[in-house]
């Protein structure tokens, strides 16, 4: 069937390419460059991330290439408000947000689907790095770029309207292939870091954002070991950038182990306390083949973007999701997503609320 | 499919008299400046070129200079005329505040930068500016005014601004009054003489000519100070090897239009009547922007409460439907038109507008082709604007 859908641009290579199969596969596409910053970035500050001028003109140029229509939706102000200020306060929570996986929730598969179905598309496609057959999302075959975690919150509805295009492919493969086309992107560095985050300074950004609010840094005991300009700028699991003058007293590197935004307390303490065999999440998504687990379901789970994969069971217990791991996990954050999967195949998501 | 293309006032297709003296002079070689006999051959093309401009529009040869568009032209007037007149101590720079940005930007970048002072004029709901209004910014101090600048026609919502009667009152202050007429020629009787302007922009693929030429019509003893500098060609106004190929172009598309332009008007004005009704009759709440009668005879531009006009110019173009939002986009983001905002439309409004403008080619079929897609398109616009 010759489907209307609309694919997401962002200047990068990924994208270029997957509008490009979609268009071939025979289907009406649309090129649409997300204009995600009400202050784009130009050329001159040599910026590099989202939205600037020089990404939307390599969409554009892509897009002209590919032989589809191009237009820019301003998606400013809903970015500002559903991902950036959402970062902002779940690190003034405590918490350690995705932003990448809340653009998706939110932005792609949301905002802009939503607008994209009002006025007569099908679907939205986009080069993401997952496979998606008969809505059923698992792993890129490329381990290194595999982004089925930052997709495993996506509902089944959304995922309904999805289109993954570069499912079976590597990021080498797509490189070529773009080279091939005739796309000038083709050798165009990777995106990493948070994209309005230029610079990659996030705790600068934070403390820009929230203030400085000293506070203490406690052991394990609550002795006061240290001190901080602001707890948010922490996350579970860190051991860089302590400044802590006093050695722990058996001499090992310290670990952050929990953030208490209400005391503005930070503690710290070794790797072994870091280790956690059971996590309580929220906020379940069950987008998978199998039905939410009431029973004990034996599965894995990927608990960070490009994270370890650890075996579990998970079963449902009223609002939570209880996940029980065969082996201990360290660095498990509150705000992160758990993302359940049975072999490659995501079969839901869940927000870690603690660890239990 | 065939498509309807409205959107004469971005650019209109060239006309075959324009594509026909132009590419006769692709072919030749000379250097309009240079003294053997290709230089005279190339110099008698751009003289006759220059003569066949100036008659056209009521204008001595001498007064035509010869620009890369409509953009240099309104930067050499502002820029050029406000140098000159800073060197006498005036440095007022009066602009409508609906000008193109051709014209609002070397403006702001004067006040931004060389110390000018930048005073907006306003408009009524229709996009006029009143006479008062200039007389009165005048007024406060006369000898600080370095120049006014009020375009002939606006391009988006296509009012007609009363220029002779605000040259006059410039005239009668001693101040240089330029107004870009870059969307006017062709469409309105244009005539630089009566006019009482002191400079006026032209723009050649506005009227059927090439793209990359332009004129700034320049009465005599009106003398800015250079933006390009080089050769001392065009009055030593404007440095440049003469695009000798462009100007014959030009010329014959300034000739032609002109010559058929009162025909050309009368017809586009019925379409685009035309245009309106049937717009109306699918789209009761449609509003119509601009002036109601001192508009151009092509130039339709409405709103369409509820909707965002990306979201229109998209699905009309899915139905070979050519239009424009008509607002500038620097980083690809539309952002509300200023013009709007300048007579009065709120954000939200002037977010949802869209511009037709009708040209030389158009026909009832481009009007029905509007007329039969318009009401479902607006009606699935306003979906997505309420999701």
């Amino acid at each position: 069937m010759r489907l209307r859908v609309l694919a997401a641009m962002s200047g990068g290579v990924d994208s270029a390419v997957a509008a490009a199969r979609i268009a071939e596969a025979g289907h009406d596409v649309t090129g649409v460059h997300l204009a995600l910053s009400a202050n784009p970035q130009s050329y001159r500050t040599g910026a590099r991330g989202c939205c600037t001028i020089e990404d939307s003109r390599d969409a554009r140029r892509a897009a002209d290439v590919i032989g589809i229509p191009f237009y820019i939706w301003d998606m400013a102000e809903r970015f500002h408000r559903d991902v950036v200020e959402d970062f902002v306060s779940e690190y003034a929570a405590g918490r350690t947000p995705n932003p990448c996986l809340r653009c998706n929730e939110k932005i792609k598969f949301e905002a802009v689907l939503d607008r994209a179905l009002a006025l007569g598309f099908d679907a939205v496609a986009t080069g993401h790095h997952a496979r998606l057959v008969d809505g059923v999302l698992s792993r890129s075959p490329d381990e290194g770029k595999d982004q089925s975690y930052v997709l495993g919150v996506l509902t089944r509805e959304q995922l309904s309207h999805a289109i993954f295009p570069l499912g079976d492919s590597t990021k080498a493969q797509v490189r070529q292939e773009a080279a091939r086309r005739g796309l000038m992107v083709a050798d165009k560095p990777d995106s990493h870091d948070i994209c309005f985050i230029a610079d990659g300074d996030t705790r600068g950004f934070l403390e820009n954002r929230l203030g400085t609010a000293q506070g203490p840094i406690v052991d394990e005991s609550g002795e006061v070991i240290g001190k901080h300009e602001g707890a948010y700028g922490f996350t579970v699991g860190q051991r860089k950038g302590l400044h802590i003058d006093r050695p722990a007293a058996d001499g090992r590197p310290r670990y952050v182990l929990s953030i208490e935004p209400v005391s503005n307390t930070v503690t710290v303490g070794p790797r072994s306390s870091l280790e956690v065999t059971a996590i309580v999440t929220e906020r379940p998504v069950w987008n998978g083949p199998v039905a939410e687990p009431r029973e004990p379901l034996a599965c894995t789970v990927q608990l960070r973007a490009h994270g370890e994969v650890y075996g579990c069971r998970v079963q449902v217990s009223g609002e939570e999701v209880h996940v029980e791991l065969d082996a201990p996990a360290t660095g498990v954050a509150a705000g992160q997503a758990a993302v359940f999967y049975l072999d490659d195949v995501v079969i839901g998501s869940a927000t870690i609320a603690r660890a239990a | 499919m065939e498509s309807a293309y409205l959107d004469h006032a971005a650019t209109t297709p060239m006309l075959p008299e324009a594509i026909e003296a132009m590419t006769a002079q692709l072919g030749r070689v000379g250097n309009a400046s240079s003294l053997h006999a290709a230089g005279r051959r190339t110099r008698q093309v751009v003289e006759e070129s220059r003569e066949s401009i100036a008659d056209a529009l009521g204008a001595r040869p001498s007064e035509v200079v010869f620009t890369s568009g409509g953009t240099e032209a309104d930067n050499l007037a502002i820029k050029g005329l406000y140098w000159a007149r800073r060197a006498k101590g005036a440095n007022r720079i009066l602009v409508s505040a609906v000008e193109h940005h051709a014209a609002l930007d070397p403006a702001h970048w004067l006040g931004d930068r060389q110390d000018a002072v930048v005073e907006l004029l306003d408009v009524d709901e229709f996009g006029r500016v009143h006479p008062q209004t200039l007389r009165t910014a005048i007024e406060r101090d006369p000898d600080s005014v370095a120049l006014v600048s009020v375009m002939w026609a606006n391009n988006e919502v296509g009012t007609v601004q009363p220029v002779r009667v605000l040259a006059a009152i410039a005239r009668d202050h001693g101040i240089p009054f330029h107004t870009d007429a870059v969307q006017a020629v062709g469409q309105l009787p244009v005539v630089f003489a009566d006019a009482g302007v002191d400079a006026l922009t032209l723009s050649g693929h506005k009227v059927g000519g090439p793209m990359g030429v332009g004129a700034l019509l320049l009465a005599r003893g009106v003398d800015p100070v250079p933006v390009l500098h080089g050769g001392g060609q065009e009055r030593d106004v404007r440095s440049g090897t003469l695009d000798a190929p462009s100007v014959a172009g030009l010329a014959a598309a300034v000739q032609t239009a002109i010559a058929r332009q009162a025909e050309t008007s009368a017809r586009l004005a019925e379409l685009r009547d035309g245009l309106i009704r049937k717009v109306r009759a699918a789209v009761p709440d449609v509003v119509l922007n601009g002036d109601p009668v001192n508009r151009l005879p092509g130039n339709a531009h409405f709103s369409f409460p509820g909707c965002e006009g990306d979201a229109l110019l998209m699905l009309l173009d899915a139905k070979g439907v050519e239009c424009s939002t008509g607002s500038a986009c620097s980083a690809g983001v539309a952002q509300p038109s200023h013009v709007l905002l300048a007579m009065g439309a709120d954000a939200v409004s002037a977010r949802g507008s869209l511009r037709f403008s009708l040209g030389h080619t158009s026909t009832e079929a481009d009007v029905d082709r509007v007329a039969d897609v318009i009401g479902m398109v607006v009606e699935r616009a306003r979906r997505a604007g309420l999701s």
